[in-house]
């Protein structure tokens, strides 16, 4: 059972780590844009956002890596302002994962915990249990050089681990590794994460795995943050279109306002013959507003037969291509202006009579529910 | 098609056999004459050594032969303190060139990649002009009346002329000069292909920059040091030339007295022991060198 975890909901609750106004620019080009946002303990925090949208700086300035060029950075209430890297309670899983080559697995796990001086026994103990944790008890002795990359990405993520930092940063933690071993270990990350009670700040461009670990997800955009809400928020509520686009396939088509009616809205958009009528109370819109209506492709249903004339937000289209997933068949559907929808279908049963098939003249619905109304 | 793999199974034997041909016909069959020469005897003649090979006498010739240079080696400790002062005199400069090195060798490694190249032709830019040429400019510096004095009391810093030619202290000049290219590139080669993500995930948990450059640079720049190290130590101990103009009568290398053997006493079969006994000095460390590599590379694939 998932807890009820929601710190960010709680206006009493303490952030752990604080980006007040944080502005960071390398010569000319900006990287972190006047930037605000607040991570709370204990929370699995993702920054996801494309290639150059300012997520690694931002986490290398928590790492200490890089300093804010203005603004503030606190980790529990405490400014870390001019704190170099070694004397800072967060430590890092780099990409990389920058295994030491000339140490064995043991001796990469206990570097952090020699560098604080503890007692030998205690790093001897604390280096076991991390081996546990992570499943290599058998290849301590090895080299990272003779290791699997899943194998290095564990010793990585132990020697990260091994110091108990208030914080974990995981940089593209997933990245190197392939696609079956990746879901695998997203899921392991989260039960580490859930059973040592650590806040993790994990960067990734893949909205997938943020979707999958993540309690909050921020989304950046040019230094910015556009979004930062849970994955359902995310993907449900999407607040501008560059994050409907982002985070996971979405359809969009434009059109005007041209008034409401009982809460919901009706937009005329080029692509429908009647106005589309679309229930998103919490947008303040007006009559003659450019809009952009947004729809998943699973929120969307394909028939062949002629829906009736009570049917809401009704398309017609021909089928351009069909993409058969195996769990999913993803319909491309070209609709008389030339825009292409994708609409995508479960396949629940093993056989279907007559399946729609290429070149067939179709209708896509979709409920005024399914849709969401991104203001231009 | 069959010729055709017979000369491609030619060519595959023959470009591995290069290097041992190389280093069979320069290097080889010169150790054999000089060794032959030193276990024969002085003469006044042409040339100035007994006896001389001849087909028809081959039981003769190798009856001649003794080990009477060798044993002269071991009873006059010439030899001996000559040996050492060089082996001491090259392990020291070996050293200053480390410390005078690796700063360069990091700092080129850390210089913008745009930069590199052009550093690294500065590096070897001396060799352009010749070994000897550079070594006399040293004598003009460092000489009493030289450079260095006039610069030195220019500043104020001495009132009296400082003797550094004809000292020890001009052969580490020299040295340390003449062979940091040779300290600098190996060093460089290891240091360029460092992983920076590396010091920055030692600084990351918690090791100090210092402590990371001792725990992580100088192991990971190990191959680089002991090559560095042993092309500059072993040059260093036979060196004869940075000796004989900066060293003055005073300091006793092998080299040197290897030359004074053959040319001024035309001892040639003792001056060729004394050639065998630095080969011998010069082996040992790398012998050694590539059994601790072997070890390494056995317990890290």
């Amino acid at each position: 059972m998932r807890r009820t975890f929601a710190p960010w909901a709680d206006p009493d609750a303490k952030p752990l780590i604080r980006f007040e106004n944080v502005t960071k620019r390398f010569g000319e080009a900006v990287a972190v844009d006047h930037l605000t946002l607040d991570v709370f303990e204990g929370e699995f925090f993702c920054l996801l956002g494309p290639s150059g949208c300012g997520k690694t700086t931002l986490m290398r300035m928590l790492a200490g890596f890089e300093f804010p060029t203005e603004g503030v950075i606190t980790l529990a209430g405490q400014s870390l302002e001019g704190v170099p890297p070694y004397r800072r309670p967060v430590n890092m899983m780099f990409q990389s994962y920058a295994l030491f080559p000339h140490m064995s697995v043991e001796k990469n796990i206990a570097f952090g915990l020699k560098q604080d001086g503890l007692p030998k026994a205690e790093i001897a103990d604390r280096v076991g249990e991390m081996l546990r944790l992570v499943q290599l008890e058998k290849l301590a002795r090895r080299y990272p050089s003779q290791l699997s990359g899943g194998q290095r990405q564990r010793v990585a993520l132990a020697r990260a681990l091994a110091k108990r930092p208030k914080v974990l940063l995981l940089d593209e933690p997933l990245g190197a590794l392939d696609k079956k071993l990746r879901e695998e270990t997203q899921f392991e990350l989260m039960d580490i994460q859930h059973e040592l009670g650590m806040t993790f700040v994990v960067v990734t461009h893949d909205q997938e795995e943020a979707m999958t670990m993540a309690d909050r997800i921020a989304v950046m955009d040019h230094g910015r943050i556009v979004q930062v809400a849970t994955p359902g928020e995310i993907y449900e509520q999407p607040k501008t279109r560059f994050i409907a686009e982002f985070v996971g396939d979405v359809n969009i088509l434009e059109g005007h306002v041209q008034g409401q009616e009982n809460g919901l809205w009706h937009v005329k958009s080029p692509s429908a013959e009647a106005p589309l009528t679309i229930d998103d109370p919490d947008e303040v819109l007006h009559s003659g507003q450019a809009v952009a209506i947004a729809v998943r492709p699973e929120k969307m249903v394909v028939q062949r037969e002629k829906p009736g004339p009570d049917a809401l937000n009704v398309l017609t289209g021909e089928v351009w291509d069909i993409g058969y997933l195996g769990d999913w068949t993803v319909y491309r559907i070209r609709l008389a202006t030339g825009e292409i929808l994708r609409v995508s279908c479960a396949n629940v049963s093993r056989f279907v009579e007559s399946p729609i098939d290429w070149d067939e003249q179709v209708y896509v619905t979709f409920a005024p529910g399914a849709a969401v109304i991104l203001a231009e | 098609m069959k010729e055709r793999s017979f000369t491609k199974r030619l060519t595959a034997g023959l470009v591995p056999a290069v290097p041992y041909l190389w280093l069979g016909v320069f290097f080889l069959v010169p150790f054999l004459i000089v060794l032959k020469i030193s276990l024969s005897d002085p003469a006044v003649a042409q040339p100035p050594y007994r006896p001389v090979f001849e087909w028809s006498d081959i039981a003769g010739f190798i009856g001649a032969l003794d080990v009477e240079n060798f044993e002269l080696l071991t009873q006059d400790d010439l030899y001996f303190r000559a040996t050492l002062s060089s082996v001491r005199i090259a392990g020291i400069s070996t050293l200053l060139l480390l410390l005078v090195g690796f700063p360069i060798a990091y700092g080129m490694a850390r210089a913008p990649e745009r930069h590199r190249s052009l550093l690294v032709a500065l590096i070897i830019l001396p060799f352009w002009t010749s070994f000897l040429i550079r070594i006399y400019a040293w004598i003009a510096i460092l000489k009493p009346e030289g450079l260095l004095t006039q610069a030195l009391t220019g500043l104020g810093v001495i009132s009296e002329p400082i003797e550094i030619l004809n000292t020890e202290w001009a052969v580490y000049i020299g040295i340390v000069y003449a062979y940091l290219p040779f300290m600098v590139l190996p060093l460089y080669a290891t240091l360029e292909k460092m992983d920076d993500t590396l010091l920055e995930a030692a600084l990351d948990l918690g090791s100090t920059p210092w402590r990371s450059f001792w725990t992580i640079t100088v192991p990971l720049a190990m191959p680089g040091i002991i090559a560095g190290s042993l092309l500059c130590f072993i040059p260093a101990v036979g060196e004869f030339v940075i000796p004989d103009l900066l060293g003055g009568s005073e300091t006793l290398m092998i080299g040197r007295q290897l030359w004074s053997e053959f040319f001024s006493n035309r001892d040639w079969p003792l001056a060729s022991a004394v050639a065998i006994l630095l080969l011998i000095v010069l082996v040992l460390p790398i012998v050694i060198y590539r059994d601790v590599e072997a070890r390494r590379l056995e317990t890290r694939p």
